[in-house]
């Protein structure tokens, strides 16, 4: 559902997101102190980190290249000339009262991403822009009843802001735009994705409109840090907004927050109250000037990226695009697939990992890289499908079995003695003795009854406990009773 | 041994070199002159200790033939230089107990040449002043007195500590720093040579900011040798400061052949500004026939944009320094106040912390930063920068080097101008030019006013040509021979 339907009529949502992802790098964007996660508060920050006086920053090359490579990825102008400005304002987790960012001339300019949907569609989002920051510390307001403390060690982290153009529809498409977002950045090692670090969050703008009519009034909600949370504020927000409106009541332009216990938006600032940052040039340092060469060069090395390799999985393997979608989504998953199809049936390869796999992997809570069977162990399971040697059926058992021992699938099958009957002597005995036994629906089969086929086979896997081979029984029954 | 705080660091560098005396002994007889001039409030940390233990090193190397470019050579250091365990203030009450766990790259160079610290010079709060009179220390009284009148007369700032120092014979050299004529002023009022280096030649780490685009670390002396000297230990890039330059440091003392024949000298025609005192016309015009005579030749020239660089400076300045002390909010270290809440404990440490000076250039800042004043002030101060800069870089086409008075007056009374923030402000109308551009300019003392006070000339040259400005500047002090002493000279 893309509209919302009010008293009035039908609303649509106008969403932009302003995605912050840490910057995969040892240090920080201005400061060589470490950007480790989980350190001992104030333990990794240096003396520009808590703005002693007369410190200066000095540009960390390592996040410049990770977000030039990150416009690249999104298909992104990249400005060879960008500046780094100064927000001002005043609070205790950003020591020098004010954050490095870009703010007229960003690294990155307008670039596009294209979202996946359920229903198997996709979209084109605009990228207005990407930008680097410094991220501020952390107010700890929980460790006395009367003080705050204060954690430096995310103080001058790097960050990358990205900007969409306020192109989404839906909450799904929010959802989507970050799906993807994140799998490009991980496909580029530019940021770990990881939303419950926080090293990727987001900022949702949500406006409402009568199809077709100008944008209304938005409002900003403020660091989401989890897909649900995203869809939930975004619906929690549009709801509320139409509300409003259909009452006659015009939107206030506010930053808000979103309460994940309560499930709603509340305000956090109104426009009154929004801060005069007092954006100016930081004249610590240089404008920062890229030499193309080396723009292009990264460019040529860019490894390839979800939507490139989902399209050469679909007309190399020749899957489908739902399941090359699904495969591509993290790029572990995209490899462990490649090698279980390399020289195999693809289809069945994908089939395998998408629907075992990944099922088994999900309901564990496992990510691909702990998975109890290797992609190599995968693959001999699948060759000793495609040669006949088990059936599908039974080689659901014995995948069950290496999830479990992480023992080889040919092992299991020559232990258990679970090798397909392909026999015809000893299956044609089989069938006769069924045929023999069942004259009512020999019968039924003689009259065209086509469905008694099923019947038949079952039987006789049954009677094998499962080793006979279907296509086997299959044509001996036609044979038979044809 | 007062003879010893007589030297020129040239001549006590030749003294330690053929033994007539030690680092000890020379560091001895400035601790006492410190110590005897403790009524000029000069200091707003002496370190004795360190002084005598740093003179001690520097004979050890000394004897065992390692003696370095400064080897045993006091020097005092302003207050906005990060000195490692040892306080620093920056003239403020929001500093208050700081004592940075690390050392400026430019004292840091000063003590791997041999240099040894005598102590921290008082300065305008934050290096916001041209009288240092807004220290939270207190006011720097000159060495000097005009004459038959004694009342306390100014140093000139922000750099007035090093000024006072250096004019008293407290210590052979000083660093300071200069952001709109910090060092020249000052220098140009107590009769010493002040110059202030290209912007980029001196890194800025360690150093507390005021305007980060002009800030500029340099050497304040008795003469344009010892100025070449300390220059050459003080200037190098540092890969901690981005606006640092990478180029070689050429040797400054061996610029000074005392050779300027053929040098074209510009006499910018919008220097001569309403009611400039005539004695200071005098002493400019006895400039050019110094270097003429000397075989320069002098031409006038245009810097058309002159007149707009005292406003442009004042609105530049102001919007960084009011960011640059975002910083001094009584979180992490120096004053805090308490206060019931954040904002209130902010406005109790910031309201308290800072002098009034430094509270009017913060509002102004944060004023011509706003929304909707941006692009009316501070932008357009930023075009007329770019202006100011291309007038001298025309100008140099034609000419090597600038000459123009580096005050409009010579040192006032403390207490006179404070009321008038504008008149404090024209102190620097003639050395702010140079800093909007980032020149390297020198001022060289070169007479005295009718009422006896030193008169000041300033030199100022292309970026990164101090070689040119100092070769000019030398040429210029032997001609003017400026021999006076102040005559409050403690002790003396």
């Amino acid at each position: 559902m893309s509209m919302i339907q009010g008293a009035t009529g039908a609303w649509e949502m106008v969403i932009g997101l302003e995605v912050h992802a840490q910057i995969t790098s040892v240090s920080k964007l201005f400061s060589g102190a470490s950007t480790e996660f989980g350190a001992e508060p104030n333990s990794q920050v240096s003396l520009v980190d808590a703005a002693m006086p007369g410190m200066l920053p000095v540009i960390n090359e390592v996040c410049v290249y990770q977000a030039v490579r990150t416009g690249l990825g999104i298909k992104a102008e990249i400005n060879l000339v960008s500046v780094f400005d100064r927000k001002n304002y005043f609070y205790p987790d950003l020591p020098a009262g004010y954050q490095i960012s870009q703010f007229t001339r960003p690294i990155v300019g307008k670039g596009e991403l294209e979202i996946d949907l359920a229903d198997g569609s996709s979209r084109m989002i605009g990228i207005t822009r990407l930008h680097l920051e410094q991220d501020a510390g952390k107010s700890l307001h929980d460790q006395d009843p009367k003080r705050s403390f204060i954690d430096l060690n995310r103080s001058g982290v790097a960050l990358m802001e990205i900007v969409s153009e306020p192109d989404m529809r839906t909450s799904e498409e929010a959802a989507a735009y970050m799906r993807k977002l994140r799998a490009i950045l991980r496909y580029l090692g530019t940021c770990d994705g990881n939303m419950d670090e926080g090293s990727m969050r987001c900022d949702a703008n949500v406006s409402m409109r009568k199809p077709g009519e100008p944008m209304g009034t938005r409002c900003e909600i403020k660091n989401l840090n989890s897909l649900r949370f995203l869809q939930q504020a975004i619906e929690y927000e549009a709801r509320r907004q139409v509300a409003i409106l259909e009452d006659g009541g015009t939107i206030d332009q506010e930053t808000r927050l979103f309460d994940s216990r309560k499930g709603e938006t509340r305000t956090m600032r109104s426009k009154e109250e929004a801060h005069d940052y007092r954006y100016f040039p930081d004249p610590d340092l240089l404008p920062l000037e890229l030499d193309p060469d080396w723009v292009a060069a990264l460019k040529a090395d860019l490894p390839e990226l979800p939507d490139e390799k989902k399209a050469r999985f679909v007309s190399e393997f020749g899957i489908t695009v739902y399941d090359a979608g699904i495969l591509v989504a993290e790029q572990d998953r995209a490899d462990y697939f490649e090698a279980v199809a390399a020289g195999r049936d693809a289809k069945l390869a994908a089939n395998w990992v998408i629907s075992e796999l990944f099922g088994r992997l999900n309901k564990a809570g496992l990510d691909i890289g702990d998975s109890p069977v290797s992609a190599s162990a995968l693959g001999e399971l699948v060759d000793l499908i495609a040669d006949n040697t088990i059936s599908g059926r039974i080689a659901k058992e014995v995948f069950d079995e290496m999830v479990e021992t992480g023992k080889g699938a040919a092992a299991i099958v020559e232990a258990k003695g679970l090798t397909q009957i392909t026999d015809t002597g000893a299956l044609e005995a089989v069938v006769d003795e069924i045929i023999a036994a069942n004259p009512e629906q020999a019968e039924q089969f003689r009259e065209g009854k086509q469905t008694v086929v099923g019947w038949f086979v079952g039987q006789a896997m049954k009677a094998t406990q499962g080793k006979a081979n279907p296509k086997a029984v299959n044509e001996i029954l036609r044979k038979k009773l044809g | 041994m007062s003879q010893l705080t007589d030297l020129t660091i040239a001549a006590a560098r030749d003294g330690l070199a053929q033994g007539e005396f030690s680092a000890r002994d020379l560091t001895e007889s400035h601790l006492a002159a410190m110590e005897a001039a403790r009524s000029l409030n000069a200091f707003v940390t002496e370190t004795p200790e360190r002084a005598l233990e740093m003179a001690q090193a520097s004979d050890a190397r000394r004897t065992k033939g390692e003696a370095r470019p400064l080897d045993g050579i006091p020097l005092a250091i302003k207050d906005l230089y990060c000195t490692e365990g040892v306080l620093t203030t920056a003239g403020s009450h929001i500093l208050e107990g700081f004592r940075p766990p690390y050392e400026s790259t430019v004292t840091s160079q000063l003590w791997r040449d041999g240099a040894v610290m005598l102590g921290k010079t008082n300065m305008d709060e934050f290096a916001m002043g041209s009288a240092n009179v807004t220290s939270h220390f207190g006011p720097v009284e000159s060495p000097w007195r005009r004459k038959g009148d004694n009342r306390t007369l100014v140093p000139g700032g922000s750099s007035g500590g090093s000024a006072a120092a250096v004019a008293a014979r407290i210590a052979l050299g000083a660093t300071g720093t200069d952001t709109g004529g910090s060092i020249r002023q000052p220098a140009s009022f107590t009769g010493i040579v002040g110059l202030k280096p290209t912007y980029g030649r001196c890194s800025r780490w360690g150093i507390v900011a005021f305007a980060s685009s002009l800030d500029q670390a340099g050497p304040m002396t008795r003469t344009v040798r010892d100025s070449a000297l300390m220059l050459c230990s003080m200037a190098g890039h540092d890969p901690k400061d981005s606006t640092s330059v990478d180029r070689p440091v050429p040797d400054y003392e061996a610029a000074l052949t005392g050779d300027i024949r053929g040098l074209r000298i510009g006499i910018p025609a919008e220097y001569r500004m309403d009611g400039m005192p005539e004695e200071i016309e005098a002493l400019w015009r006895q400039g050019e026939e110094w270097l003429t005579a000397a075989g320069a030749e002098c031409v006038p020239i245009s810097l058309a944009h002159t007149k707009y660089a005292l406003a442009a400076y004042y609105i530049v300045a102001p919007a960084e320094a009011s960011s640059n002390l975002a910083r001094y909010d009584g979180v992490r270290y120096g004053l805090r106040l308490p206060g019931d809440s954040i904002d209130a404990m902010y406005e109790a440490t910031r309201g308290e912390g800072f002098g009034a000076e430094v509270r009017r250039r913060v509002m102004i800042g944060t004023y011509v930063l706003s929304a909707g004043y941006y692009d009316a002030y501070y932008l357009k101060a930023q075009k007329v920068r770019s202006l100011i800069l291309r007038d001298f870089t025309d100008a140099f086409e034609d000419v090597d080097v600038i000459l123009a008075p580096t005050a409009p007056s010579a040192a006032f009374a403390i207490g006179e101008k404070e009321d008038d923030p504008i008149a404090m402000y024209l102190n620097d109308v003639f050395t702010v030019p140079a800093s909007m551009a980032g020149l390297p300019g020198i001022s060289v003392p070169a007479g005295l006013s009718g009422e006896g006070l030193p008169l000041g000339l300033q030199l100022v040259g292309r970026p990164f040509d101090e070689e040119t400005v100092l070769r000019a500047a030398g040429v210029l002090e032997e001609a003017a021979g400026f021999d006076a002493r102040p005559p409050a000279l403690p002790g003396a």
